[in-house]
Protein backbone atom coordinates (compact mmCIF):
# COMPACT_ATOMS: atom_id res chain seq x y z
CA UNK A 1 0.00 0.00 0.00
CA UNK A 2 1.29 2.98 -1.21
CA UNK A 3 -1.67 5.15 -0.34
CA UNK A 4 -1.40 7.02 2.88
CA UNK A 5 -3.99 9.36 3.84
CA UNK A 6 -2.99 10.50 7.41
CA UNK A 7 -6.66 11.93 8.56
CA UNK A 8 -5.74 11.79 12.32
CA UNK A 9 -4.11 15.17 13.05
CA UNK A 10 -5.95 15.58 16.13
CA UNK A 11 -3.85 12.39 17.50
CA UNK A 12 -0.45 14.20 16.41
CA UNK A 13 0.87 15.91 13.52
CA UNK A 14 4.05 16.23 11.13
CA UNK A 15 6.98 18.31 12.75
CA UNK A 16 6.90 20.80 9.95
CA UNK A 17 10.37 20.69 7.90
CA UNK A 18 11.36 23.96 9.05
CA UNK A 19 10.59 23.32 12.56
CA UNK A 20 13.00 20.40 12.14
CA UNK A 21 15.86 22.68 10.75
CA UNK A 22 15.20 24.98 13.34
CA UNK A 23 16.01 22.28 15.88
CA UNK A 24 18.80 20.47 14.62
CA UNK A 25 21.96 23.47 15.38
CA UNK A 26 20.62 22.68 19.39
CA UNK A 27 21.12 18.59 19.48
CA UNK A 28 24.69 18.94 17.62
CA UNK A 29 26.32 22.22 17.83
CA UNK A 30 24.66 24.99 20.26
CA UNK A 31 24.13 22.14 23.00
CA UNK A 32 24.81 23.86 25.79
CA UNK A 33 23.21 23.90 29.02
CA UNK A 34 21.27 27.37 29.23
CA UNK A 35 21.92 27.57 32.90
CA UNK A 36 26.09 27.54 32.60
CA UNK A 37 28.15 30.24 32.36
CA UNK A 38 30.29 29.97 29.45
CA UNK A 39 29.36 32.22 26.16
CA UNK A 40 27.87 29.54 24.00
CA UNK A 41 25.88 27.53 26.47
CA UNK A 42 24.54 31.00 28.10
CA UNK A 43 23.50 32.18 24.40
CA UNK A 44 20.70 29.28 24.85
CA UNK A 45 18.87 31.23 27.61
CA UNK A 46 18.34 34.37 25.47
CA UNK A 47 17.11 31.65 22.45
CA UNK A 48 14.24 30.36 24.88
CA UNK A 49 13.27 33.90 25.95
CA UNK A 50 12.62 34.65 22.37
CA UNK A 51 10.17 31.73 22.01
CA UNK A 52 8.64 32.43 24.95
CA UNK A 53 7.46 35.68 23.40
CA UNK A 54 6.87 33.76 20.35
CA UNK A 55 3.68 31.96 22.19
CA UNK A 56 3.07 34.81 24.82
CA UNK A 57 2.54 36.97 21.28
CA UNK A 58 0.74 34.37 20.24
CA UNK A 59 -1.66 34.45 23.05
CA UNK A 60 -1.38 38.38 24.13
CA UNK A 61 0.12 37.26 26.75
CA UNK A 62 3.21 38.40 28.58
CA UNK A 63 6.71 36.30 28.02
CA UNK A 64 7.44 35.69 31.80
CA UNK A 65 3.66 33.93 31.70
CA UNK A 66 4.78 30.90 29.55
CA UNK A 67 6.22 28.10 31.35
CA UNK A 68 7.31 25.24 28.78
CA UNK A 69 6.25 21.94 30.84
CA UNK A 70 6.53 17.79 28.93
CA UNK A 71 3.58 18.40 27.08
CA UNK A 72 0.20 19.09 27.39
CA UNK A 73 -0.85 16.52 30.26
CA UNK A 74 1.84 17.71 32.29
CA UNK A 75 0.02 21.40 32.02
CA UNK A 76 -3.10 20.02 33.01
CA UNK A 77 -1.63 18.05 35.81
CA UNK A 78 0.06 21.04 37.04
CA UNK A 79 -2.76 23.82 36.61
CA UNK A 80 -5.43 21.47 38.72
CA UNK A 81 -3.32 19.93 41.20
CA UNK A 82 -1.02 23.00 42.29
CA UNK A 83 -4.48 25.38 42.07
CA UNK A 84 -6.25 22.70 44.45
CA UNK A 85 -2.63 22.91 46.70
CA UNK A 86 -2.15 26.71 46.72
CA UNK A 87 -5.72 27.60 46.91
CA UNK A 88 -7.45 25.13 49.57
CA UNK A 89 -7.66 27.56 52.20
CA UNK A 90 -10.33 29.50 50.04
CA UNK A 91 -12.25 25.66 49.42
CA UNK A 92 -12.07 22.28 47.76
CA UNK A 93 -14.79 22.51 45.09
CA UNK A 94 -13.55 22.38 41.45
CA UNK A 95 -15.61 22.70 38.40
CA UNK A 96 -15.01 20.98 34.94
CA UNK A 97 -16.90 19.55 32.07
CA UNK A 98 -18.19 15.76 31.28
CA UNK A 99 -16.13 15.96 27.61
CA UNK A 100 -13.01 17.10 28.79
CA UNK A 101 -9.74 14.72 28.15
CA UNK A 102 -8.30 12.34 30.60
CA UNK A 103 -5.34 14.48 31.63
CA UNK A 104 -8.10 16.52 33.11
CA UNK A 105 -10.50 13.87 34.27
CA UNK A 106 -8.52 11.43 35.77
CA UNK A 107 -6.03 14.22 37.64
CA UNK A 108 -10.05 15.69 39.04
CA UNK A 109 -10.78 11.81 40.28
CA UNK A 110 -7.19 11.77 41.79
CA UNK A 111 -8.37 15.21 43.60
CA UNK A 112 -11.17 13.66 44.85
CA UNK A 113 -9.76 11.22 46.30
CA UNK A 114 -7.32 13.52 48.25
CA UNK A 115 -10.75 15.28 49.62
CA UNK A 116 -11.44 17.61 46.56
CA UNK A 117 -14.78 17.76 45.31
CA UNK A 118 -15.52 18.07 41.88
CA UNK A 119 -18.58 19.12 39.63
CA UNK A 120 -18.82 18.10 36.00
CA UNK A 121 -20.71 20.32 33.71
CA UNK A 122 -23.00 18.19 31.43
CA UNK A 123 -23.17 19.52 28.00
CA UNK A 124 -25.77 19.64 24.91
CA UNK A 125 -26.36 17.46 22.35
CA UNK A 126 -23.50 18.91 20.48
CA UNK A 127 -21.21 18.83 22.96
CA UNK A 128 -21.92 22.86 24.39
CA UNK A 129 -21.22 23.47 27.93
CA UNK A 130 -24.29 25.00 29.61
CA UNK A 131 -23.55 28.61 31.23
CA UNK A 132 -26.45 28.84 33.73
CA UNK A 133 -25.66 25.59 34.75
CA UNK A 134 -22.16 26.32 35.04
CA UNK A 135 -23.33 29.82 36.96
CA UNK A 136 -25.51 27.49 39.33
CA UNK A 137 -22.59 25.25 40.23
CA UNK A 138 -20.45 27.51 41.45
CA UNK A 139 -20.30 27.86 45.48
CA UNK A 140 -18.14 30.48 47.92
CA UNK A 141 -15.68 26.96 48.15
CA UNK A 142 -15.66 26.98 44.06
CA UNK A 143 -11.38 27.60 43.69
CA UNK A 144 -11.07 27.00 40.14
CA UNK A 145 -13.21 26.34 36.47
CA UNK A 146 -11.51 24.30 34.01
CA UNK A 147 -13.54 23.67 30.47
CA UNK A 148 -11.06 22.59 27.14
CA UNK A 149 -10.98 25.53 24.49
CA UNK A 150 -11.79 22.82 21.80
CA UNK A 151 -12.97 18.99 22.57
CA UNK A 152 -10.35 16.98 21.00
CA UNK A 153 -13.02 13.91 19.70
CA UNK A 154 -15.93 16.13 18.38
CA UNK A 155 -14.28 19.36 18.21
CA UNK A 156 -16.53 21.78 19.06
CA UNK A 157 -15.31 25.19 20.90
CA UNK A 158 -16.58 26.07 24.47
CA UNK A 159 -18.12 29.51 25.06
CA UNK A 160 -14.62 30.36 26.34
CA UNK A 161 -15.46 33.92 26.79
CA UNK A 162 -18.57 33.47 28.56
CA UNK A 163 -17.32 30.80 30.82
CA UNK A 164 -14.02 33.37 31.29
CA UNK A 165 -16.75 36.50 32.35
CA UNK A 166 -18.22 34.09 34.81
CA UNK A 167 -15.06 32.81 36.59
CA UNK A 168 -14.03 36.40 36.57
CA UNK A 169 -16.91 37.51 37.58
CA UNK A 170 -16.90 35.77 40.76
CA UNK A 171 -13.50 35.96 41.20
CA UNK A 172 -12.64 32.00 40.71
CA UNK A 173 -9.58 30.97 38.59
CA UNK A 174 -10.27 29.83 34.93
CA UNK A 175 -7.90 27.32 33.31
CA UNK A 176 -8.46 25.93 29.90
CA UNK A 177 -6.84 23.03 28.06
CA UNK A 178 -6.17 24.55 24.19
CA UNK A 179 -4.08 21.85 23.65
CA UNK A 180 -6.64 21.28 20.37
CA UNK A 181 -7.73 24.54 19.79
CA UNK A 182 -3.84 26.34 20.36
CA UNK A 183 -3.07 27.22 16.75
CA UNK A 184 -6.08 26.91 14.68
CA UNK A 185 -8.31 29.55 16.24
CA UNK A 186 -7.15 32.95 17.25
CA UNK A 187 -6.56 33.01 21.29
CA UNK A 188 -6.46 35.81 23.74
CA UNK A 189 -6.05 35.33 27.17
CA UNK A 190 -7.19 38.45 28.09
CA UNK A 191 -10.56 38.75 26.09
CA UNK A 192 -10.98 34.93 27.73
CA UNK A 193 -10.66 35.76 31.08
CA UNK A 194 -8.25 32.52 30.85
CA UNK A 195 -5.80 32.22 33.96
CA UNK A 196 -4.14 29.50 32.86
CA UNK A 197 -3.69 27.48 29.75
CA UNK A 198 -2.74 24.49 28.36
CA UNK A 199 -1.13 23.50 24.91
CA UNK A 200 1.09 21.00 23.37
CA UNK A 201 3.79 21.47 20.71
CA UNK A 202 2.78 18.47 18.47
CA UNK A 203 -0.70 19.20 17.96
CA UNK A 204 0.73 22.07 15.75
CA UNK A 205 3.62 20.34 13.48
CA UNK A 206 5.98 20.98 16.04
CA UNK A 207 7.53 18.12 18.40
CA UNK A 208 6.57 15.68 21.10
CA UNK A 209 6.96 15.89 24.88
CA UNK A 210 7.15 19.86 25.11
CA UNK A 211 4.05 22.05 25.93
CA UNK A 212 3.64 24.63 28.10
CA UNK A 213 1.33 25.98 30.64
CA UNK A 214 0.45 30.16 30.85
CA UNK A 215 0.10 31.36 34.03
CA UNK A 216 -1.49 34.86 34.34
CA UNK A 217 0.85 37.05 36.52
CA UNK A 218 -0.33 36.72 40.23
CA UNK A 219 -1.48 33.20 40.10
CA UNK A 220 0.08 31.64 42.90
CA UNK A 221 0.48 28.12 42.05
CA UNK A 222 3.84 26.79 42.90
CA UNK A 223 6.82 24.58 41.05
CA UNK A 224 5.17 20.79 40.10
CA UNK A 225 8.69 19.76 39.52
CA UNK A 226 11.17 20.33 42.47
CA UNK A 227 14.89 20.57 41.73
CA UNK A 228 16.93 23.69 39.87
CA UNK A 229 15.95 27.69 39.40
CA UNK A 230 14.69 26.70 35.62
CA UNK A 231 11.50 28.30 34.45
CA UNK A 232 11.46 30.82 37.42
CA UNK A 233 11.42 28.31 39.82
CA UNK A 234 8.12 26.69 38.62
CA UNK A 235 9.42 24.06 36.85
CA UNK A 236 12.75 22.51 37.71
CA UNK A 237 15.03 20.29 35.33
CA UNK A 238 17.33 21.45 32.46
CA UNK A 239 15.50 23.11 29.18
CA UNK A 240 14.46 20.81 26.42
CA UNK A 241 16.26 23.41 24.27
CA UNK A 242 15.64 21.78 21.08
CA UNK A 243 12.01 21.14 22.14
CA UNK A 244 11.62 24.56 22.74
CA UNK A 245 12.90 25.65 20.04
CA UNK A 246 10.72 23.51 18.28
CA UNK A 247 7.22 24.63 19.78
CA UNK A 248 8.47 27.90 19.75
CA UNK A 249 9.07 28.04 15.83
CA UNK A 250 5.88 25.64 15.50
CA UNK A 251 4.15 28.36 16.75
CA UNK A 252 5.23 31.02 14.69
CA UNK A 253 4.45 29.09 11.88
CA UNK A 254 1.19 28.29 12.93
CA UNK A 255 0.05 31.70 13.71
CA UNK A 256 1.77 32.85 9.93
CA UNK A 257 -0.42 30.36 8.07
CA UNK A 258 -3.70 29.96 10.68
CA UNK A 259 -6.05 32.18 8.14
CA UNK A 260 -4.95 30.52 4.81
CA UNK A 261 -4.72 27.06 6.58
CA UNK A 262 -7.74 27.07 8.32
CA UNK A 263 -10.07 28.68 5.77
CA UNK A 264 -8.68 25.62 3.21
CA UNK A 265 -9.22 22.94 5.78
CA UNK A 266 -12.68 24.03 6.98
CA UNK A 267 -13.60 24.13 3.55
CA UNK A 268 -12.76 20.24 2.65
CA UNK A 269 -14.28 19.65 6.66
CA UNK A 270 -17.48 20.78 5.50
CA UNK A 271 -16.95 18.90 1.76
CA UNK A 272 -16.21 15.66 3.49
CA UNK A 273 -19.17 16.26 5.64
CA UNK A 274 -21.23 16.99 3.03
CA UNK A 275 -20.48 13.83 0.94
CA UNK A 276 -21.02 11.65 4.19
CA UNK A 277 -24.39 12.65 4.75
CA UNK A 278 -25.65 12.57 1.05
CA UNK A 279 -24.09 9.76 0.49
CA UNK A 280 -24.15 7.06 3.52
CA UNK A 281 -27.21 6.04 5.25
CA UNK A 282 -27.79 6.34 8.78
CA UNK A 283 -25.00 8.50 9.80
CA UNK A 284 -25.04 11.33 12.27
CA UNK A 285 -22.40 14.01 12.89
CA UNK A 286 -21.15 14.16 16.47
CA UNK A 287 -20.18 17.81 17.65
CA UNK A 288 -21.55 21.11 17.06
CA UNK A 289 -22.03 21.88 12.86
CA UNK A 290 -20.98 25.49 13.16
CA UNK A 291 -18.65 25.85 16.77
CA UNK A 292 -16.31 23.30 15.09
CA UNK A 293 -12.57 23.46 14.92
CA UNK A 294 -11.48 23.45 11.17
CA UNK A 295 -10.36 20.26 10.94
CA UNK A 296 -12.55 18.27 12.76
CA UNK A 297 -15.14 15.61 11.56
CA UNK A 298 -16.48 13.04 13.43
CA UNK A 299 -19.27 10.77 12.68
CA UNK A 300 -21.45 7.98 13.76
CA UNK A 301 -22.72 5.10 11.90
CA UNK A 302 -25.28 3.05 13.13
CA UNK A 303 -24.65 -1.10 12.92
CA UNK A 304 -21.28 -0.58 12.42
CA UNK A 305 -18.15 -1.17 14.73
CA UNK A 306 -14.95 1.58 15.01
CA UNK A 307 -12.36 -0.52 15.22
CA UNK A 308 -13.80 -2.39 12.77
CA UNK A 309 -14.13 0.23 10.47
CA UNK A 310 -10.37 1.88 11.06
CA UNK A 311 -8.60 -1.78 10.36
CA UNK A 312 -10.35 -2.03 7.17
CA UNK A 313 -9.97 1.98 6.19
CA UNK A 314 -5.98 1.63 7.37
CA UNK A 315 -6.39 -1.36 4.69
CA UNK A 316 -6.95 1.21 2.24
CA UNK A 317 -3.87 3.29 3.65
CA UNK A 318 -6.56 5.67 5.75
CA UNK A 319 -5.11 6.44 9.16
CA UNK A 320 -8.33 7.99 11.55
CA UNK A 321 -9.59 6.99 15.05
CA UNK A 322 -12.80 5.93 16.45
CA UNK A 323 -14.49 5.91 20.09
CA UNK A 324 -15.11 2.79 19.94
CA UNK A 325 -14.46 0.62 23.27
CA UNK A 326 -12.27 -1.99 21.27
CA UNK A 327 -9.66 1.27 20.46
CA UNK A 328 -9.29 1.55 24.17
CA UNK A 329 -9.35 -1.53 25.80
CA UNK A 330 -12.03 -1.03 28.23
CA UNK A 331 -15.71 -2.17 27.06
CA UNK A 332 -16.93 1.28 27.52
CA UNK A 333 -17.01 3.57 24.66
CA UNK A 334 -15.49 7.14 24.38
CA UNK A 335 -17.08 9.33 27.61
CA UNK A 336 -17.47 12.41 25.29
CA UNK A 337 -19.56 10.63 22.81
CA UNK A 338 -21.96 9.30 25.47
CA UNK A 339 -22.04 12.89 27.15
CA UNK A 340 -23.36 14.45 24.03
CA UNK A 341 -26.37 11.39 24.96
CA UNK A 342 -25.29 8.39 21.95
CA UNK A 343 -26.66 5.54 22.99
CA UNK A 344 -23.94 2.92 23.64
CA UNK A 345 -23.98 0.61 20.34
CA UNK A 346 -23.74 4.53 18.51
CA UNK A 347 -21.38 5.41 20.24
CA UNK A 348 -18.74 2.26 19.20
CA UNK A 349 -19.41 2.95 15.48
CA UNK A 350 -18.04 6.35 15.63
CA UNK A 351 -15.38 7.55 13.34
CA UNK A 352 -13.10 10.93 13.62
CA UNK A 353 -11.00 12.26 10.55
CA UNK A 354 -8.98 15.10 11.67
CA UNK A 355 -7.69 17.23 8.37
CA UNK A 356 -4.15 19.36 7.96
CA UNK A 357 -3.39 21.33 5.29
CA UNK A 358 -1.49 18.94 3.11
CA UNK A 359 -4.95 16.75 2.45
CA UNK A 360 -6.78 17.50 -0.94
CA UNK A 361 -10.50 17.60 -2.14
CA UNK A 362 -9.56 13.91 -4.35
CA UNK A 363 -7.97 12.78 -1.10
CA UNK A 364 -10.97 13.03 0.75
CA UNK A 365 -13.42 11.52 -2.69
CA UNK A 366 -10.95 8.31 -2.35
CA UNK A 367 -11.81 8.16 1.49
CA UNK A 368 -15.77 8.92 0.98
CA UNK A 369 -15.63 6.13 -1.91
CA UNK A 370 -13.66 3.65 0.38
CA UNK A 371 -15.64 4.13 3.17
CA UNK A 372 -19.16 4.06 1.23
CA UNK A 373 -18.04 0.51 0.67
CA UNK A 374 -16.67 -0.27 3.91
CA UNK A 375 -19.53 1.06 5.72
CA UNK A 376 -21.77 -1.45 2.97
CA UNK A 377 -19.50 -4.71 4.08
CA UNK A 378 -20.10 -4.04 7.75
CA UNK A 379 -23.27 -3.65 7.79
CA UNK A 380 -24.25 -6.56 5.87
CA UNK A 381 -22.05 -8.46 8.52
CA UNK A 382 -24.01 -6.99 11.01
CA UNK A 383 -26.91 -8.61 13.21
CA UNK A 384 -27.99 -5.36 14.31
CA UNK A 385 -28.57 -4.21 10.65
CA UNK A 386 -30.51 -7.23 9.77
CA UNK A 387 -32.84 -6.84 12.71
CA UNK A 388 -33.04 -3.28 11.67
CA UNK A 389 -34.04 -4.16 8.16
CA UNK A 390 -36.60 -7.21 8.96
CA UNK A 391 -37.91 -4.25 11.54
CA UNK A 392 -38.50 -2.03 8.45
CA UNK A 393 -39.93 -4.84 6.32
CA UNK A 394 -42.29 -5.60 8.48
CA UNK B 1 -1.73 -6.19 17.13
CA UNK B 2 -3.42 -9.26 15.18
CA UNK B 3 -1.96 -12.28 13.56
CA UNK B 4 -2.06 -12.52 10.16
CA UNK B 5 -4.63 -15.63 10.66
CA UNK B 6 -7.14 -13.02 12.38
CA UNK B 7 -6.22 -10.16 9.74
CA UNK B 8 -7.01 -12.71 6.74
CA UNK B 9 -10.79 -14.12 8.60
CA UNK B 10 -11.25 -10.23 9.13
CA UNK B 11 -10.86 -9.20 5.56
CA UNK B 12 -12.27 -12.33 3.90
CA UNK B 13 -14.30 -13.96 6.57
CA UNK B 14 -16.04 -17.29 5.54
CA UNK B 15 -19.77 -18.44 5.88
CA UNK B 16 -21.29 -14.52 6.56
CA UNK B 17 -24.77 -14.65 5.87
CA UNK B 18 -28.18 -16.44 7.11
CA UNK B 19 -30.03 -19.26 6.75
CA UNK B 20 -33.23 -19.58 6.42
CA UNK B 21 -35.33 -22.01 8.72
CA UNK B 22 -32.05 -22.97 10.20
CA UNK B 23 -31.79 -25.38 12.67
CA UNK B 24 -30.53 -23.67 15.41
CA UNK B 25 -29.91 -19.74 15.90
CA UNK B 26 -27.97 -18.14 18.40
CA UNK B 27 -27.59 -14.39 19.23
CA UNK B 28 -24.75 -13.36 22.47
CA UNK B 29 -23.38 -10.54 23.78
CA UNK B 30 -25.05 -6.98 23.61
CA UNK B 31 -24.54 -3.64 21.83
CA UNK B 32 -23.44 -1.98 25.08
CA UNK B 33 -19.81 -3.83 25.19
CA UNK B 34 -19.92 -3.05 21.29
CA UNK B 35 -20.07 -7.23 20.37
CA UNK B 36 -23.35 -9.01 19.26
CA UNK B 37 -22.67 -12.28 17.63
CA UNK B 38 -25.32 -14.40 15.55
CA UNK B 39 -24.53 -17.67 14.59
CA UNK B 40 -27.13 -20.09 12.65
CA UNK B 41 -26.73 -23.76 12.44
CA UNK B 42 -28.22 -25.94 9.49
CA UNK B 43 -28.30 -29.55 10.93
CA UNK B 44 -29.19 -32.54 9.94
CA UNK B 45 -31.26 -35.90 10.51
CA UNK B 46 -28.05 -37.71 11.97
CA UNK B 47 -27.17 -34.18 14.09
CA UNK B 48 -24.46 -33.11 11.45
CA UNK B 49 -23.60 -29.38 10.92
CA UNK B 50 -24.45 -29.36 7.27
CA UNK B 51 -23.60 -25.40 7.16
CA UNK B 52 -23.24 -22.72 9.39
CA UNK B 53 -23.53 -18.97 8.43
CA UNK B 54 -22.97 -16.06 10.70
CA UNK B 55 -23.23 -12.04 11.08
CA UNK B 56 -21.38 -9.85 13.96
CA UNK B 57 -21.18 -6.44 14.92
CA UNK B 58 -18.33 -5.80 17.12
CA UNK B 59 -14.20 -5.50 16.30
CA UNK B 60 -11.41 -7.06 14.23
CA UNK B 61 -11.39 -10.14 16.80
CA UNK B 62 -15.05 -10.33 16.81
CA UNK B 63 -15.26 -10.69 13.47
CA UNK B 64 -12.37 -13.25 12.90
CA UNK B 65 -13.37 -15.58 16.16
CA UNK B 66 -16.65 -15.76 14.91
CA UNK B 67 -15.35 -16.68 11.38
CA UNK B 68 -12.93 -19.02 12.27
CA UNK B 69 -15.20 -21.04 15.18
CA UNK B 70 -18.10 -21.13 11.96
CA UNK B 71 -15.26 -23.16 10.04
CA UNK B 72 -14.34 -25.06 12.96
CA UNK B 73 -17.91 -26.80 13.64
CA UNK B 74 -18.39 -26.86 9.91
CA UNK B 75 -19.22 -31.07 9.36
CA UNK B 76 -18.97 -31.88 13.27
CA UNK B 77 -21.21 -33.30 14.78
CA UNK B 78 -23.36 -31.77 17.84
CA UNK B 79 -21.14 -33.60 20.07
CA UNK B 80 -17.84 -32.64 18.77
CA UNK B 81 -19.19 -28.37 18.27
CA UNK B 82 -19.78 -28.99 21.69
CA UNK B 83 -16.20 -29.57 22.11
CA UNK B 84 -14.95 -26.58 20.37
CA UNK B 85 -14.15 -23.97 23.28
CA UNK B 86 -12.93 -20.71 23.31
CA UNK B 87 -8.97 -21.84 23.17
CA UNK B 88 -9.41 -24.21 20.29
CA UNK B 89 -10.75 -20.72 18.27
CA UNK B 90 -7.63 -18.43 19.90
CA UNK B 91 -5.08 -21.29 19.05
CA UNK B 92 -6.41 -21.65 15.09
CA UNK B 93 -6.23 -18.35 14.91
CA UNK B 94 -2.63 -18.17 16.12
CA UNK B 95 -3.75 -15.69 19.18
CA UNK B 96 -5.39 -12.96 20.65
CA UNK B 97 -4.15 -9.64 22.15
CA UNK B 98 -5.04 -9.88 26.22
CA UNK B 99 -7.99 -7.39 25.76
CA UNK B 100 -9.50 -9.19 23.28
CA UNK B 101 -9.78 -12.53 24.62
CA UNK B 102 -13.14 -11.76 25.46
CA UNK B 103 -14.26 -11.99 21.76
CA UNK B 104 -13.26 -15.83 21.18
CA UNK B 105 -15.41 -16.10 24.58
CA UNK B 106 -18.82 -14.90 22.69
CA UNK B 107 -17.83 -17.21 19.39
CA UNK B 108 -17.92 -20.39 22.01
CA UNK B 109 -21.09 -19.07 23.99
CA UNK B 110 -22.93 -18.37 20.26
CA UNK B 111 -22.29 -22.01 18.61
CA UNK B 112 -23.47 -23.23 22.35
CA UNK B 113 -26.66 -20.49 22.28
CA UNK B 114 -27.59 -21.85 18.48
CA UNK B 115 -27.43 -25.66 19.68
CA UNK B 116 -29.05 -24.80 22.04
CA UNK B 117 -31.90 -23.43 20.12
CA UNK B 118 -31.98 -26.48 17.99
CA UNK B 119 -32.14 -28.46 21.07
CA UNK B 120 -35.22 -27.15 22.28
CA UNK B 121 -36.90 -26.79 18.78
CA UNK B 122 -36.34 -30.69 18.67
CA UNK B 123 -37.02 -31.40 22.36
CA UNK B 124 -33.80 -33.04 22.98
CA UNK B 125 -30.93 -32.76 25.51
CA UNK B 126 -27.25 -32.45 24.72
CA UNK B 127 -25.26 -33.85 27.07
CA UNK B 128 -22.62 -30.31 28.42
CA UNK B 129 -25.21 -27.56 27.08
CA UNK B 130 -26.38 -25.49 29.74
CA UNK B 131 -28.93 -22.25 28.89
CA UNK B 132 -27.19 -19.37 27.36
CA UNK B 133 -26.79 -16.46 29.27
CA UNK B 134 -28.52 -13.52 27.55
CA UNK B 135 -25.41 -11.23 27.98
CA UNK B 136 -21.75 -13.18 28.35
CA UNK B 137 -20.39 -9.67 30.69
CA UNK B 138 -23.61 -9.89 32.96
CA UNK B 139 -21.51 -9.46 35.93
CA UNK B 140 -18.60 -8.87 34.53
CA UNK B 141 -17.43 -5.76 35.70
CA UNK B 142 -13.88 -4.12 35.13
CA UNK B 143 -12.07 -1.67 36.84
CA UNK B 144 -8.71 -0.39 35.61
CA UNK B 145 -6.50 0.37 37.76
CA UNK B 146 -4.82 3.44 38.20
CA UNK B 147 -2.58 5.87 39.97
Amino acid sequence: MDKLIYLDNAATTKTAPEVVDAMLPYFTERYGNPSSVYGFAAANKEVITKQRDIIADALGAKGSEIYFTAGGSESDNWALKATAEAYENKGKHIITSKIEHHAILHTCEYLEKKGYEVTYLNVNENGVVDLEELKAAIRPDTILISVMFANNEIGTIQPVKEIGEIAHEHGILFHTDAVQAFGQIPISVDECHIDMLSASGHKLNGPKGIGFLYIRTGVKIRSFVHGGAQERKRRAGTENVPGIVGIGTATARAIRTMEERTAKEAELRDYLIGRIENEIEYCRLNGDRKKRLPNNVNFSFRFVEGESLLIMLDMKGICASSGSACTSGSLDPSHVLLAIGLPHEIAHGSLRMTLNEEVTKEDLDYVVDNLKAIVDNLRNMSPLYEDFVKKQNK
Amino acid sequence: MYSEKVMDHFQNPRNVGEIENASGVGTVGNAKCGDIMRIYLDIDDNQIIRDVKFKTFGCGAAVATSSMATELVKGKNIQEAMQITNKAVMEALDGLPPVKVHCSLLAEEAIHAALWDYAEKHHIKIEGLEKPKSDIHEGEEEEEEEY
